[in-house]
């Protein structure tokens, strides 16, 4: 992979000790790791490790019980999603949640919501200063459409779209806010081997070319390990192991995990 | 012997062609391209500027007269601009497939001596600088699109924008000498090598001059009628000789405007926007869109299938009737207005064709119903044949005279001969000037008189036109000394929709079998509509149904095949339809998508030999390449079929009243 240039610079997130219970139900207990500013970054585990939950405090959707996270050197308080997407923070969903009927075009524009400065008044009366602001975040729009080459479904409504397509969309939605961390809850699942192969070159693109930080969850082993920096594995809420992928491969915790322990 | 030059003698190559529809046209739009969803243009006067620029940019990297510089990549304004800017300073563009793998750009590379390389993007200058150790000239990788590359260090890459820039810097101080460098070209000059695509062994280098080029396309543009207002869409790769003459050529000589598509992926909705008057393409692209019509109407309601039905019998019935200006009724002149404005209009516009003045298509034999289609629809769409070697117009078919089965009469100052082996021998201004670097193929490929060979069979019907039926070295014969020309059968097979390619055997053998690829997409809808589950394509292909609908094609083959006695003999007795799609990355077909049957007669021996065995089932292995290079193994086990066979009719009755 060409990698070379790429800066791993110091902490941008750092999750402390965090703990999440629905009712009965511990979701994460103890949970510590860190973000590197420019890494891939993934968060593995089996089914109903914690991975999504853990995904969903990052953003802020769940709040922990117990710990705290640091964003930019910043111990979060209670935030709210829309919060956290202005900081910076952008994710994509496991189940895609885009706006079906509308275009890509108009869905990816949607990520540029949190960008805009006039009001939904100036909008309507579509002139001037609104109008030129619309022509600014169609443009940076378009180059996402370039970036994804995404530029023949550009008009195409986004539930007549296959469904690797639909994921790139949900990509370019997520990157229309430029964020400086982008979330992305199994970018690959349900892809076949050429749209995975695709999903791969364009999160690696993304991180080289915009050093956007990633932090991925993702279930196919072969594409964590090839494209993340460090992986984390979760098991029943718990870390149970941090590292890069050789490190966490040969981890015997993590083998167990994956493929169960021999009962005597 | 050399070609008569151009009509215009002040300006006889394209670089002066440029300065000239600057002077006279500059405020007029020479080209346009669509980037980030908002077509980009450029007038004729900023197009020379431009091409000015990039000249100056790559003489500083050291291009001089008689270099040979590569263009690698899609249609784009900075690869046309590219192609102009070498001929500036005699420099011999040499554009390459951009599809192919990097074995077969190492060979054209190397073989052309190109110093230096202007590609479209990091797809193509991975594959340039993979392939540096196998040709060693190449010193010199100048890329357009900048994405990925940040972290590219190699000393041989330059950015267009570099260069471009300080080409500017070079013109600011010194237009006069590339005013000289321009005025330097002559009509006899090299203007362009273009590599066939090596239907048999390596690709050729075929080497026009500007005389070739020009006055063919001047004479293209008198037999059409094409001017300055005309619209073209540039999709089709530049390393061929049609989008070299239709896109380039006529652009520079007409004047008229050239648009190129964002994406490969986005021709069809480029194609609605641009609106040509001027499309060509390739018989399975005219193929495809009917296809794509044909299985939406499928899906459209019933009173629109109604309509659709209804409004097309009619046109079927006086459509071309009326273009041709024949006299029609009254009643059915009404009712095919009605049919514009309800049917043929919008499907047109749909299309993307509704300014469409002039179609060509070429290359391969166009279905009958195919091309009906177009025409019935008020679609001036002709057919033309031609060759890189004679800078394509070989024969055309003026307006009124169109036939589905003939390829028309001699274009303008073309003559034709047919040879006794029945090949077609043709001497016009375009035919080229050599092969590079292989004398014995040039010598080979023309007669002693001048005329080229052009390895084609065919014959004059009773009106003047030609009709080619297969490559001369092709046709064969049957045991019993029966003509067979193999294209003859693929090309009738190739007419249903339902089948994307077929290969035809049987010289030298007692009958005639074929192998059918099926058409993935048309089949594979038809099988949704009769309720057939299928996984894959081999999945689909083995299923008995298709192979009964591929029998009805066959049949109805047979049967037409039947009707004329020349070629009675070749009706297809057995049949197998194959698990793969036949491809150009297996060596397959050639990247203009022609079978190459020795090829595959060789790769496919054992089912070959199972259908002149009798044995109802055959197995294969066959190798297959993926894009990256590996390679992996698919087995089958096909079935075959019988078909019915028809008695020639009328040779029979002859033979015996003879």
């Amino acid at each position: 992979m060409a990698n070379k240039g790429r800066v791993i610079g110091d902490t941008l997130l750092k999750v402390e000790n965090v703990s999440l219970g629905f009712g009965g139900v511990k979701a994460l207990t103890d949970v510590s790791f860190d973000i590197r500013k420019g890494e891939i970054r993934a968060i593995i585990g089996p089914n109903g490790a914690g991975k999504s939950s853990m995904l969903n405090c990052i953003n802020g959707f769940y709040h922990p019980s117990a710990g705290q996270i640091t964003y930019k050197g910043q111990v979060r308080k209670q935030m709210r999603p829309h919060e956290t997407a202005a900081g910076g923070i952008a994710r994509t969903f496991q189940n895609i949640a885009l706006f079906r009927g509308m275009s890509t075009l108009d869905n990816i524009m949607t990520g540029r919501l949190l960008k805009m400065k006039r009001g939904f008044w100036w909008h309507c009366l579509h002139w001037g200063p609104a109008l030129r602001e619309e022509i600014e975040h169609r443009e940076h729009v378009e180059r996402i459409i370039d970036f994804l080459e995404i530029q023949a479904i550009r008009k195409t409504p986004v539930g007549r779209l296959p469904y690797g397509l639909q994921k790139r969309v949900e990509l370019g939605r997520a990157l229309a806010a430029e964020p400086d961390l982008l979330l992305l809850d199994e970018p690959m699942a349900g892809m076949n081997l050429e749209e995975k192969e695709d999903m791969c070159r364009f999160i690696l693109d993304v991180n080289e070319e915009f050093g956007t930080t990633i932090a991925l969850i993702e279930h196919d082993m072969g594409v964590v390990m090839d494209i993340s920096d460090r992986v984390v594995v979760l098991e029943y809420g718990r870390k149970i192991a941090d590292g890069t992928p050789d490190e966490v491969k040969s981890d015997k915790r993590v083998i167990d995990a994956y493929l169960g322990v021999p009962h005597e | 012997m050399s070609p008569p030059p151009s009509r215009d003698p002040a300006h006889d190559t394209f670089p002066k062609l440029l300065l000239r529809n600057a002077a006279v046209r500059g405020a007029r739009v020479a080209m346009r391209e669509k980037e980030f969803g908002i077509w980009q243009s450029w007038t004729w006067a900023e197009m020379a500027r431009e091409i000015r620029c990039i000249a100056q940019g790559l003489a500083e990297l050291g291009v001089a007269r008689g270099d040979k510089v590569a263009l690698v990549g899609d249609n784009r304004p900075q690869l046309y601009w590219s192609m102009c800017a070498a001929q500036c300073l005699g420099a011999v563009p040499v554009p390459v497939y951009q599809d192919a793998v990097a074995d077969e750009m190492a060979y054209v590379i190397d073989h052309a001596g190109a110093k230096l390389a202007v590609a479209e993007d990091q797809e193509q200058v991975d594959k340039l600088l993979q392939i540096r150790k196998k040709a060693p000239g190449l010193a010199r990788i100048v890329f357009e699109d900048a994405r990925g590359m940040r972290n590219y260090d190699d000393a041989a890459l330059t950015s267009f924008a570099r260069v471009r820039e300080i080409g500017a810097a070079r013109e600011a101080k010194d237009a006069a000498w590339l005013d000289a460098e321009m005025a330097a070209g002559r009509g006899a000059d090299a203007s362009v090598m273009l590599y066939t695509s090596g239907t048999t062994g390596q690709p050729k280098g075929v080497l026009l001059s500007y005389d070739n080029v020009i006055r063919t396309a001047e004479n293209a543009i008198a037999f059409d009628g094409l001017n300055e207002t005309d619209e073209v869409l540039a999709y089709l790769p530049m390393a061929w000789v049609g989008d070299h003459i239709f896109s380039y050529a006529e652009a520079y000589v007409a004047g008229f405007c050239v648009s190129c598509p964002e994406s490969g992926a986005t021709v069809m909705t480029d194609l609605k926007e641009i609106g040509p008057s001027f499309f060509f393409a390739p018989p399975r692209i005219f193929e495809n869109i009917l296809t794509q019509v044909s299985i939406r109407i499928e899906d459209a309601g019933a009173f629109k299938r109604w309509l659709y039905r209804y409004f097309m019998a009619l046109a079927k019935r006086v459509g071309i009737a009326l273009m041709d200006k024949k006299p029609v009724a009254a009643a059915d002149r009404l009712l095919y207005a009605l049919g514009e404005f309800l049917v043929y209009g919008p499907i047109k516009n749909v299309l993307g064709l509704t300014r469409m003045r002039l179609g060509y298509t070429a290359g391969e034999a166009i279905g009958p119903d195919i091309f009906d289609f177009y025409r019935s629809l008020g679609l001036n769409l002709k057919q033309l044949y031609g060759a890189t070697e004679s800078s394509v117009f070989i024969c055309m078919q003026p307006d009124g005279q169109i036939k589905s089965d003939t390829v028309g009469v001699a274009a303008p100052e073309v003559e034709i001969k047919i040879a006794e082996s029945g090949e077609v021998l043709v001497k016009s201004p375009g035919i080229f000037q050599a092969y590079y670097k292989n004398p014995e193929a040039t010598a080979a490929a023309k007669t002693d008189d001048g005329y080229y060979k052009t390895g084609d069979a065919g014959f004059f019907d009773k009106d003047g036109h030609l009709k080619i039926i297969d490559r001369a070295k092709d046709v064969g014969r049957l045991q019993d000394g029966t003509l067979f020309a193999p294209k003859y059968v693929e090309n009738k097979l190739k007419f249903f929709s339902y089948v994307k390619e077929a290969v035809a055997f049987g010289h030298g053998r007692d009958a005639v079998a074929a192998f059918v690829n099926i058409d993935l997409e048309a089949v594979g809808n038809w099988a949704e509509r009769q309720g057939l589950a299928y996984a894959s394509y081999q999945e689909l292909a083995a299923k008995p149904e298709v192979y009964d609908l591929i029998a009805a094609c066959v049949e109805k083959v047979n049967r037409d095949l039947a009707e004329d006695p020349n070629v009675a003999g070749s009706q297809v007795r057995r049949f197998l339809i194959l698990h793969k799609e036949l491809d150009a990355d297996d060596g397959e077909l050639t990247r203009t998508r022609k079978v190459r049957r020795n090829f595959i007669a060789d790769r496919y021996g054992p089912l070959v030999d199972a259908l002149y065995s009798g044995a109802e089932r055959g197995h294969i292995s066959t190798v297959v390449t993926f894009e990256d290079g590996r390679t992996g193994r698919i087995e089958a086990d096909l079935a075959i079929r019988e078909a019915p066979r028809f008695a020639p009719a009328r040779r029979v009755e002859l033979a015996r009243a003879g």
